[in-house]
């Protein structure tokens, strides 16, 4: 049996253990492990949530025991002092001696303290160990006991320095941030994007000071109490913490003779053997391709490579090309380099969007020729990160104007979904997890949370970076899987919404602590909550007033939130046809109550700003004035969108204004699974865009024609025709249905555009529903729409009118006062909102 | 809204209670929700959790967009969590120990309340 001895039990040193055990061959080994340090490998990249807990436990990689279960020898805090070549061992701190066949350095990194004078000091840290954070944290607290106001300094503004600031901001002390170089990350950021970092760190009150070169550290008794740059330019300090780059521990190596780099490393191949074939090195200790490189993913790689090397397995090799890509984390700002971040202008083109009030910085490299994504950065806003990554990882195609990548208002709209990445795409680089191994691990292996499928597959279990995309691709995934998979509604009710509306109306339960008990666990949640409030609305209208808080805040209100919590009001303008009455009523109220007004694109008058207790004196005024509630508040009838028709349009087939009123009051206040909008145009024209609606009459020669399923909003979608050439009647009928069938079957927050997608059969099926009777329902979808017609009230009105609604619109129930925080500017002759910080 | 509000809300551990502030009647709060109430110059969110049979207390504010609106969230229950939803953004915070459950905001402060002869008190460290 041969031995395999690795030196360092860090990250890359425990990935080389897992991969190793992982083979069949492992077992024609013997595997004995060293470790420096007094506890076994542990997540060195999540280091900084020691602050949190203090749980060194929750860090390791696997337990003691792990390693035992697996035949493996794992010696902790024991150092190895030399090799010995020629007789192939090694002796350690203990004086104890090993043979070898096979030698694995892992070694890894420590972290680099420049020679500056008086570094020595007490109070100045590294950040790499979990011994160097207990010593901090100790530090800290007795500062703090003497001088709440304590001050920390990090030399260095690199992706460790600024997590490091973070961290002993956290821990109470002033935080300053010192960097030799003229902006912050300097490997990874441009100085545009460097200056927004810097803005946006700033605000979150982190000091900042750069091109500054650190002489020595002042501090008299042994201390640091400072730190001098030049002449007068000091910095009182009372801790600092050293993050200057790291030193890869090539001692061992030095002194048996492998090759190193001059500025350190031991120099390694793509087999990751160093100039002594019988021995590897691989993590922060290689140096590869002239390089060490600071990141798990490379080391976890270069560990793969070298397991499968000693079993025999020669072909794998490590890649040229490694991919230094990276997004900062834990730093409450998102900031996301990849691939070239910086572009040779003979390259290609950089786009740029930089939105300095809001801290946002997106550049993005494309080619020459506009085809590839070569690379970009992210400050602020680092959501599209993944799909970036994965964009330019596997060179798919951009679209046509590649703005629309970083553009905030296309923001999603342009990258189609993870389900198009190929197979092949690693999703995770810590792990190096791909698109298929997650998507194999739902649809074959059964798995269906994120939980499940990070045990399974490690996906996630890295630096995290990815858990958006899996989350997404597990959602497709089990899409894909249709009707295998059982809807569930959430954690509380084990039922689809299509089986939750079926069982409500079977046992006639109208609210929902009591559904809750008879069909559900637990105590609820804001998912099923206002998917019951719908259900039940949709059953029995139901008003929103009676069960408020099961209701989403607009519903349980009535009126739209808007970004700064004030509320915004719109009265019902059904088919868009008001007077001039009516329209000199909204203007008085409205500046009554200095509400910042603009027509909407449903035609009608929103007025926005109004404070919770405005509410119900604005609404008492409105229906005094013989306005109704718009509902633009709920997932229900929205508006009606008309052209003028026939009534005054010379092309007009018929009058669609009337048309629209009259099917705008039909179905006002219908609550639904999501809103729904409709529309009526004159004639093909089309003037009133109602194929982009969920229901659409077009006035055609002999009749009307019906559309349904159609949509705006973020994926545009034209209506399909239902039914051609119907009379008025008819078209009302074969809506009617429309709706009751749509309402009764989709899932929650399912707008009908994507409803009649996933519907089976599509249109045909639907027409042979609503038109052909093919399921026998349509005498009860009739009677159940007329029903809901027939018990319409406006919400307002009753809210108004019932005192103890009425009380629900206070800021404070112990208090008069209205909400202070709310702060407006001004804007063109109105107010907006002040922006968000 | 700047982060010295923010920084102005620091949990209460029910120890460390040093006011009971007497906030409102009972009747003030909805069965299974929540109502705003002013101390000083916090805005606390105070929740009426009848399922559970418990109250809670949290900052009215929310970390995300620091909008004083948490008080108007719908609150319901995680893996036995209890917890409240933001109504901008729908980030849940544990009613708890304040933590964000669904991202990585920073934690809300908690309060703790008690009831006496059908009043509403929140306790503060000052
Ligand atoms: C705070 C922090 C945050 C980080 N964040 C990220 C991140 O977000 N993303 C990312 O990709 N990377 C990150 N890194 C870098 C990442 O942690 C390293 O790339 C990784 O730990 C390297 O693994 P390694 O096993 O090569 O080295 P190490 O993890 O340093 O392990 C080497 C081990 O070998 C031991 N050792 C050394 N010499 C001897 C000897 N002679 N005898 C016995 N034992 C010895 C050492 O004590 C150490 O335990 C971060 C690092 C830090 C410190
Ligand atoms: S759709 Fe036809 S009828 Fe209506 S306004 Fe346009 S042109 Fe006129
Ligand atoms: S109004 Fe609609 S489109 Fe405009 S910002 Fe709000 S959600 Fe987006
Ligand atoms: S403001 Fe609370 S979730 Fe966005």
């Amino acid at each position: 049996m041969k031995t395999i001895l690795v030196v360092g039990n860090g990250m890359v040193g425990y990935k080389f253990c897992e991969k190793f055990v992982a083979k069949e061959e492992s077992k024609q080994f013997k595997l004995i492990v060293f470790g420096e340090e007094p506890r076994p490998a542990y997540d060195r990249v999540h280091l900084s949530e020691f602050f949190e807990n203090q749980d060194a436990k929750a860090l390791e990689m696997a337990p003691a025991e792990w390693y035992s279960e697996n035949g493996i020898e794992l010696i902790v805090d024991e150092r190895v002092a030399d090799i010995d070549r020629t007789n192939k061992t090694i002796t350690t701190a203990k004086d104890r001696e090993f043979f070898y066949d096979h030698l694995v350095l892992a070694t890894g990194s420590s972290a680099f303290v420049p020679p500056i004078k008086g570094v020595e000091k007490e109070g100045v840290f590294v950040y790499r160990t979990i011994e160097d954070l207990e010593g901090m944290l100790a530090y800290a607290a007795k500062l703090k006991a003497q001088n709440p106001n304590a001050k920390a300094a990090v030399l260095g503004g690199g992706l460790l320095g600024l997590e490091a600031g973070k961290a002993v901001m956290d821990m109470g002390l002033e935080p300053h941030i010192v960097e030799f170089a003229p902006k912050l990350m300097p490997r990874q950021l441009d100085s545009r994007s460097s200056q927004v970092l810097q803005l946006k760190l700033e605000s979150i009150g982190l000091n900042i000071h750069l091109s500054k070169a650190t002489n020595q550290i002042l501090g008299d008794d042994g201390y640091i109490t400072g730190m001098e740059f030049g002449e007068d330019d000091v910095l009182d300090v009372d801790m600092l913490v050293v993050s200057a780059g790291i030193r890869p521990r090539d001692e061992l190596g030095k002194n048996s003779g492998l090759e190193v780099g001059v500025r350190g490393g031991i120099v390694v191949d793509n087999k990751m053997q160093t100039s002594d074939s019988n021995i590897y090195a691989i993590g922060e200790i290689a140096l590869y391709n002239h390089m060490i490189y600071g990141l798990v993913a490379p080391g976890y790689d270069m560990a793969g490579v070298a397991v499968d090397q000693i079993i025999g397995k020669t072909e794998t090799l490590m890649p040229s090309e490694i991919d230094m890509s990276t997004k900062l984390k834990l730093i409450g700002v998102d900031v996301a380099s990849f691939g070239e971040p910086f572009m040779p202008a003979a390259k290609g083109h950089s786009i740029i969007f930089e939105n300095k009030t809001q801290h946002l910085y997106k550049r993005i490299n494309v080619s020459l020729d506009g085809k590839e994504l070569l690379g970009g950065i992210l400050v602020g806003d680092a959501s599209d990160y993944s799909m970036l990554h994965q964009i330019y990882l596997n060179g798919m195609p951009i679209p046509e104007d590649a703005s629309q990548l970083i553009l905030p208002a296309s923001e999603g709209s342009a990258f189609g979904s993870a389900m198009d990445l190929p197979d092949d795409a690693v999703i995770c680089s810590c792990e190096a997890v791909t698109k298929g191994d997650v998507c194999c691990s739902v649809l074959d292996d059964g798995n269906e949370t994120m939980k499940d499928v990070a045990k399974a597959t490690k996906a996630t279990t890295g630096c995290g970076g990815c858990k958006p995309m899996v989350a997404d691709l597990i959602k497709e995934s089990l899409k894909t899987l249709g009707k295998t998979v059982k809807e569930r509604l959430c954690e509380h009710f084990d039922y689809s919404r299509q089986e939750l509306f079926d069982l409500a109306k079977l046992k006639g339960i109208t609210d929902y602590d009591t559904l809750l008990d008879e069909v559900g666990t637990g105590n609820g949640c804001e998912v099923c909550k206002p998917a019951v409030a719908a259900i039940f609305a949709s059953l029995y209208n139901e008003t929103a007033n009676r069960q408020e808080t099961i209701q989403d805040t607009n519903d349980r209100y009535l009126a739209n939130i808007q970004r700064n919590g004030t509320y915004s009001v719109v009265p019902r303008v059904a088919g868009g046809e008001i007077t001039p009455k009516q329209l000199m009523a909204i203007g008085r109220i409205a500046q009554k109550y200095d509400l910042y007004t603009k027509i909407t694109g449903g035609q009608r008058i929103d007025m926005f700003g109004a404070k919770l207790n405005e509410l119900p004196l604005i609404w008492e005024e409105l229906i005094e004035e013989g306005f109704e509630t718009g509902q633009a508040y709920g997932k229900s009838l929205r508006t009606v969108k008309s052209c003028v028709g026939s009534t005054w349009c010379r092309y007009g087939m018929d009058e669609s204004v009337s048309f629209a009123v009259e099917i705008e009051n039909r179905y006002k206040g219908i609550r639904s699974p999501h809103k729904f909008k409709g529309g009526v145009s004159g004639c093909i024209r089309e003037c009133a865009e109602a194929r982009g609606k969920d229901f659409g009459f077009i006035a055609v020669e002999g009749g009307w024609n019906v559309y349904v399923g159609g949509n705006g909003g973020a994926t545009p979608k034209h209506a399909l025709l239902l039914a051609e050439k119907v009379d008025k009647e008819t078209a009302i009928k074969y809506v009617d249905r429309f709706i009751m069938f749509y309402i009764k079957t989709a899932q929650p927050l399912q707008r009908t555009a994507p409803w009649l997608e996933k519907l089976e059969g599509g249109i045909t099926y639907l027409q042979n529903v609503v038109i052909n009777d093919s399921l026998g329902i349509v005498k009860d979808l009739d009677d159940e729409m007329q029903a809901l017609v027939d018990s319409y009230v406006c919400e307002w009105k009753e809210a108004v009118e019932t005192p103890e609604i009425r009380e629900r619109y206070t800021h404070f129930v112990n208090s008069e006062e209205t909400d202070s925080n709310i702060e407006y500017v001004a804007l063109r002759d109105q107010k907006m909102p002040k922006e968000w910080a | 809204m700047s982060l010295s509000v923010l920084n102005t809300y620091e949990s209460v551990a029910a120890n460390n209670v040093k006011v009971w502030f007497k906030a409102a009647p009972i009747s003030k709060f909805p069965k299974n929700g929540g109502a705003c109430i002013k101390y000083k110059d916090k805005q606390i969110a105070v929740f009426n959790f009848t399922r559970e049979g418990t109250w809670y207390a949290c900052q009215n504010l929310c970390p995300h967009k620091m909008e004083m609106v948490l008080s108007r969230g719908m609150i319901g229950e995680e893996n036995m969590e209890p917890k409240v939803a933001c109504p901008l953004h729908k980030n849940t915070f544990s009613l708890k120990s304040g933590e964000n459950l669904n991202g990585s905001l920073d934690a809300i402060a908690t309060y703790p309340v008690k009831i006496e002869s059908d009043f509403v008190y929140v306790g503060f460290s000052e």
